[in-house]
């Protein structure tokens, strides 16, 4: 249940070593180290759409700048446990949390219900299933969230921009054509501009949920390439349905059922000799 | 038993030639009807057209084009006639603008509210008032211009005309204001949620989220509800016929009285008029002249709402 921490990048240090890193004030070294602190921390989390119970008792440790996927089946509360992060459940009624996730090193709880859920939004960015642009420019779309926290300095905003698309992977394809509406790109395009957009803001943690599934396995591999590169620059949670894509791009791996964390732990041990029958079953696609 | 099932499944597995052609025959009858029916708005249209056009040309083969848009008079039963449309479009055109300036911002935040941030009880209280201002008939409208706002204003300016345009204009204003609201609404809730999900995530409010990303996004079907609204303003007849004056007054002051466009046609069309008179040939000409403009509003709102489109 409790993964012992073998350096989870290793694996990937040849295959990203030649690739510029953009987020250049961190070394790849200092990076390596940081990946053994604690990001975000769940406890005893429990959520409820009105009489339903959706999340019972989770526990799980984000790791700093380390992909950690969520799987399972339909249903299991991936999601739902997604949202409770930059509490989405807030713009519906009759949602509650109990429990909490603590968020490092700040200590501060996000679920309390005295934590405001606007300071938590502006602190955790979350990029959605299907790609959703704002029907304004590339440019408008990436420095949004900038601007609602208050940068209104041209030349700031130039730079985050081209950063965020750039860590993005979609600066070549966008920068002659900056103020272009973002609604006339290609469905991965708007993906990638969708995490641009997240990224500009620099987050504590980047939520996706099922950031491929609307697209088509070219635009899926471009979108895993572009996670992987953040491995070691931000902490990512993301749920997928798609295990084969767990297993590639994340270091961590949650398995829930039924609104529980069956098993949760360092990817590839994860997948290759799981603890749980459950989970084995489930990753042979026994059933789910 | 069997073997009737046997037999419907085989009647219905291979349906005879006759089955086939019967029924494409029914589909060709009701394409039929649709279509009648569908070009039934469209011909009324083209007569309507027909009838202002021919007119109009009786009225121009008398009076150049050039008199008509240029004079500055509109005197067109007196003994010294005069035939220039400006005085009328001069009070056309300001009662609009003081309706839209009334009916665009308020009817805007109302949709902003009614679609972004009241609740269901709420927006289902309020939605049916509001339809309720719908069907107040004109002629009532006109009256409460005329005898509540007209003094209610003269109160906060002492110079006010009894006969004004600025009542009118703020009264059609009230009166297009949950036509532009429903129609903005609509366009507003059309969002998907997934964008105003975006914009959570990203950190932005409930005003943020619904005038930066909201409002943009529905931009185009906003622009069709104002434009809408104000081809209904420029044709309002019955309130700026009673509350705005029947004196041809070419001005765009707003507490001056002056008969706009449609307030004209009532005028002359309710006393004896012979057919064939100049005066008869008028009402088609202004009548023209007013069709020109709202077709006018309605070409430009298409291509904003394009335009809008576009860039966005």
């Amino acid at each position: 249940m409790n993964p012992t921490l073998t350096h989870p990048h290793e694996h990937k240090h040849e295959a990203n070593g030649s690739e510029p890193r953009n987020f250049a004030d961190e070394t790849y070294e200092a990076a390596m180290k940081a990946a053994t602190a604690v990001r975000a921390e769940v406890q005893d989390l429990s959520f409820y759409y009105g009489d339903m119970q959706a999340l019972k008792g989770i526990n799980l440790k984000l790791k700093d700048r380390c992909v950690t996927a969520l799987i399972g089946a339909s249903g299991c509360g991936k999601s739902t446990l997604l949202r409770c992060f930059n509490r989405m459940h807030d713009l519906y009624p009759g949602s509650r949390y109990e429990g909490s996730i603590v968020l490092q090193p700040d200590g501060k709880n996000l679920v309390h219900p005295k934590t405001d859920p606007l300071w938590v939004r502006l602190n955790v960015g979350m990029v959605f299933q299907k790609p959703n642009p704002f029907p304004k420019s590339i440019y408008e779309n990436v420095a949004s969230g900038l601007k609602i926290r208050g940068i209104t300095q041209k030349g700031l905003l130039d730079h985050q921009v081209e950063k965020a698309l750039k860590n993005a992977a979609l600066w070549e394809e966008v920068k002659e054509r900056l103020h272009k509406p973002a609604l006339s790109l290609s469905g991965g395009q708007q993906q990638r501009l969708c995490i641009a957009r997240a990224l500009a803001v620099e987050p504590s943690i980047l939520l996706l949920d099922e950031p491929t599934s609307a697209l088509d396995p070219i635009a899926t591999a471009r979108i895993e390439e572009l996670i992987r590169s953040l491995e070691g620059v931000m902490t990512v949670l993301m749920v997928t349905h798609n295990m084969q894509q767990a297993r590639r791009i994340s270091d961590f791996t949650a398995y829930m059922h039924m609104g529980e964390l069956v098993e949760f732990g360092a990817t590839e041990p994860l997948f290759t000799a799981p603890n749980e029958q459950q989970t084995a079953d489930y990753i042979q696609g026994r059933f789910g | 038993m069997s073997d009737l099932i046997k037999k419907v499944d085989q009647a219905w597995l291979q349906p005879s030639e006759r089955f086939i052609k019967r029924r494409a025959m029914r589909a060709a009858f009701m394409k039929a009807i649709l279509f009648g029916c569908a070009s039934l708005s469209v011909l009324v249209t083209l007569g309507i057209l027909y009838v202002l056009l021919s007119e109009s040309w009786a009225f121009f083969r008398e009076i150049s084009i050039l008199e008509f848009l240029t004079d500055t008079q509109w005197t067109p039963l007196f003994e010294d006639a005069h035939f220039g449309i400006l005085p009328l479009l001069s009070a056309t055109l300001t009662v609009t603008g003081v309706a839209l300036s009334f009916a665009l911002p308020a009817g805007l935040i109302l949709a902003i509210y009614l679609s972004e941030f009241a609740s269901n009880s709420i927006r289902e209280t309020v939605k049916p008032f509001l339809e309720l201002l719908e069907g107040v008939p004109t002629v009532v409208y006109g009256y409460f211009a005329l005898l509540f706002v007209t003094p209610l204003l003269q109160q906060l300016m002492p110079n006010l005309a009894g006969f004004n345009l600025l009542a009118p204009g703020l009264v059609i204003g009230i009166m297009i204001l949950p036509y532009t609201t429903s129609v903005s609404e609509d366009a507003m809730r059309a969002v998907p949620n997934q964008l105003r999900e975006g914009a959570y995530a990203l950190g932005f409010n409930r005003m943020q989220t619904a005038v930066r990303v909201v409002v943009p996004a529905a931009l185009s079907g906003i622009t069709a509800a104002f434009v809408l609204g104000m081809s209904r303003a420029i044709g309002e007849t019955m309130v700026v016929a009673i509350a705005g004056g029947q004196n041809p007054n070419l001005t765009f002051n707003p507490t001056e009285g002056a008969a706009a466009i449609p307030a004209y046609i009532v005028q002359v069309s309710m006393g004896d008029l012979p057919h064939d008179s100049m005066g008869y040939k008028t009402i088609f000409a202004a009548g023209l002249t007013l069709f020109l403009i709202t077709l006018a509003f309605n070409i430009i709102g298409q291509l904003l709402k394009r335009r809008f489109r576009e860039v966005y």
